[in-house]
């Protein structure tokens, strides 16, 4: 298995593991910390095809992701503290309000 | 020729917009102005486009392709022939008198109702425009479908009146019964053009008739009959509706309810005339099918008799009136169906003329006795109203036929070509004329004549204001002098003017004077007895029961006949089984099932909704996954 190949493993590994925590968990904060996972993944395949093709994009690209979810971290931190200080709990099976 | 037609037909067109869009911020006079200047330039151009014509100029006027599918178009196009300039005549000039006429009679609407009249007014007579001027059946039967709406409009123009105490319709009912029975009629007109695009591949007259010929002796299309037979035998269907012969005629006694301006215009002197003047201008399709001798002309006759003897014992004088011009229509089928289209088309105009101001006299007497229009309850106006009574005689004088004056001219035009071919309808058509003198002397006499019936409707009765009593003087010199000023005799002015159009080969017999003596010996007798029978009885003498003639005065029981055997089982049939059978099971079975079906899918649908992100998510996720699948398999 040559490094490319590895690696591309490993981001494959890293993603299914967010979208699986993202499906599965009740917790927000860990969803939360599970999207970052999905992202992470995300930004390994950039850096490797970045470097398999030898072109600097896809290494551009991994910081604009960073500060997007930095920034999302932001909102979405805010996000979770507001509806634990309105329904007492992070359980997201609790937010159902988009249904009606 | 672009300036005459932009005259004839623009101004109308501004008349309605301008007043149709603005008229109720109009000042009163304004619009009544607006609506006769309007008029006024239409019949300017209709006699500037006079010279151009009789100096031979004639020919179609193409402004612009209205439609073209393959080979077949239509165009937007004019036809500027001796005939069709008669009947521009006719039409933008009596129209012109009675818009003027107008003015004072329905001075009392208020200033909405006098805009929507002369919006109404002006729409109709550009339909009818339309439909004397256009060059091919299409555009015909635009204006033919253009001044069916019009007198539907007007017939209801006083939509929110209840039914009269006596009187057996209203104007909405009216209007409506209008409406109805002319598109029965002109459901045959609409397949008579399918079958003239079928057989001809083109609707332009001349075209049609130029290649009639050919087709005359085709191969039966149904019933036995060929193709020719039928397109002219329903052409002739469309003008039974609007030209209100038997069996269609119901509606224009009924028309009466309408303001009568519009009785005196629409259903007296121009629109009812439209089928009269169809069959003439289709006179080549008629000779060559023989659909002439064998239906219009007997339809004719007997509609010309039938409606006569209601006339004959009616009290209502409008309604009088309204047999009359049926009876009359009917003269005319006469002399157009038995090749006669000459005589056919002079006493069309003729009858515009007399007809037109015998309604305006009804006006004229209406607006005198209250709208009273029962002639039991009058009696002696000639005292009270000398212009209505005298321009009133001058018109009766020439629908009997008396020597001279217009109709006789034209009447004996009829009269002679039903000698030459067809005794029994020579006889019928004589007897008829006699009862036409009889019963509008009779009127005559008991509206005119003799003691006043109704002391207090006599003594607020007035003669009419100028604005009324001048279109009555200027149609009553028409009247009396149409015929001799025209040239209506055996090959004067007027034929000779409509030879180029019209087959004038008809006299198979030699000419003869023995058909004018008797009409003229019917006619004078007519006269005589209606003004001795009839003069100085009272309102008890002539409601006194008369076994003879109850049937007629029943308007033998036609209008009953007609509901029992059409309108009621139309009404039962639409009642059970279109409405609560095919409306209710039916078509809102559908609507309802199908919307029961959404509802039921989006009930699955639904349970996707949860709320839940992570449902969502997992949704995503699924989709994804599945693309992916197809991306990679295909």
């Amino acid at each position: 298995m040559s490094d490319f190949a590895f690696c591309l493993a490993v981001s494959a590994a890293l993603f299914t593991l967010g979208v699986v925590g993202v499906v599965v968990k009740r917790n927000a904060i860990v969803v939360f910390m599970c999207i970052e996972l999905m992202l992470n993944g995300a930004n390994l395949s950039f850096v490797t095809f970045a470097r398999q093709h030898g072109q600097v994009d896809g290494q551009i690209f991994v910081f604009f992701v960073m500060a997007i979810a930095a920034a999302e971290v932001a909102i979405g931190l805010a996000i979770i503290v507001t509806v634990f200080r309105n329904r007492a709990s992070i359980n997201v099976d609790d937010v159902t309000m988009l249904r009606r | 020729m672009l300036v005459p037609t932009a005259l004839l037909f623009l101004p109308l067109l501004a008349g309605v917009l301008i007043n149709g869009l603005l008229g109720a911020k109009l000042p009163k006079w304004l619009s009544a102005t607006l609506g006769c200047a309007a008029m006024g330039a239409s019949f300017l151009g209709a006699l500037t486009v006079l010279p151009f014509v009789r100096a031979g100029n004639v020919g179609d006027q193409v402004l612009w392709t209205w439609m073209a599918a393959g080979d077949f178009t239509v165009d937007i196009a004019l036809k500027f022939d001796n005939l069709s300039c008669v009947m521009a005549l006719i039409v933008t000039g009596v129209s012109f008198l009675i818009h003027i006429y107008s003015a004072g009679y329905m001075s009392h609407e208020d200033q909405r109702g006098l805009s929507r009249f002369y919006t109404y007014l002006n729409l109709f007579v550009f339909s009818m425009l339309v439909l004397v001027l256009g060059n091919n059946f299409a555009l015909m039967f635009v204006g033919w479908e253009g001044v069916g709406l019009g007198s539907y409009l007007l017939i209801g123009f006083w939509y929110d009146r209840e039914r009269k105490e006596g009187d057996t319709t209203f104007p909405a009912a009216a209007a409506k019964k209008a409406f109805i029975v002319n598109r029965i009629g002109d459901f045959g007109f609409l397949i008579a053009i399918l079958l003239m695009i079928t057989t001809f591949g083109t609707l332009q007259f001349d075209a049609i008739f130029a290649n009639a010929a050919g087709v005359a002796g085709g191969p039966a299309l149904l019933w036995g009959q060929p193709v020719l037979w039928w397109i002219t035998a329903l052409l002739f269907v469309g003008a039974m509706g609007k030209s209100a012969q038997i069996p269609l005629y119901v509606w224009l006694p009924d028309a009466m309810q309408g303001p009568t301006p519009v009785s005196a215009l629409i259903h007296a002197a121009t629109m009812v005339t439209a089928g009269v003047y169809m069959v003439a201008r289709s006179n080549v399709l008629y000779t060559l099918a023989g659909t002439g001798h064998s239906i219009v002309a007997p339809i004719g006759i007997i509609t010309a008799l039938f409606a006569a003897t209601m006339a004959l014992t009616s009290f209502d004088f409008k309604a009088i009136l309204a047999y009359s011009t049926v009876s009359q229509l009917g003269y005319m089928f006469v002399g157009v169906g038995l090749g006669a289209y000459g005589a056919g088309v002079a006493h069309l105009m003729t009858h515009a003329f007399f007809k037109g101001l015998l309604f305006l006299t009804a006006g004229s007497v209406l607006h005198a006795m209250r709208d009273v229009g029962d002639i039991r309850r009058m009696g002696g106006l000639a005292r009270k109203m000398p212009i209505t009574f005298i321009t009133f005689t001058v018109a009766a004088l020439a629908i009997a036929g008396f020597p001279f004056l217009s109709g006789f001219f034209s009447k004996d035009a009829i009269l002679l070509a039903a000698y030459q071919q067809s005794q029994p309808i020579f006889w019928i058509g004589a007897v008829t004329a006699g009862l036409t003198a009889f019963y509008t002397f009779r009127l005559l006499a008991i509206a005119f004549l003799g003691k006043p019936r109704d002391q207090e409707l006599y003594d607020g009765a007035h003669e009419s204001p100028a604005i009324m009593t001048l279109p009555l003087v200027v149609l009553a010199v028409l009247s009396a002098t149409a015929g001799a000023v025209l040239g209506m005799h055996e090959n004067g002015m007027f034929y000779r003017a409509l030879a180029g159009v019209l087959n004038m080969e008809h006299h198979p017999g030699a000419a003869t004077m023995t058909p004018m003596f008797i009409s003229v010996a019917f006619g004078l007798v007519g006269m005589l007895g209606g003004l001795l029978v009839y003069r100085g009885k009272s309102a008890d003498q002539l409601d006194r029961p008369n076994a003879l003639l109850a049937l007629p005065r029943a308007k033998w029981h036609i209008d009953e006949l007609y509901n029992a055997a059409i309108v009621r089982p139309i009404e039962v049939v639409s009642r059970t089984v279109l409405w609560q059978l095919v409306d209710k099971w039916i078509i809102d079975g559908i609507v309802n099932v199908s919307a029961a079906g959404v509802y039921t899918l989006a009930g699955v649908a639904r349970n996707v909704q949860t709320g839940v992100v992570q449902t969502y998510a997992a949704l995503i996720l699924a989709g994804a996954i599945v693309l992916l699948f197809m991306k990679a398999l295909y």
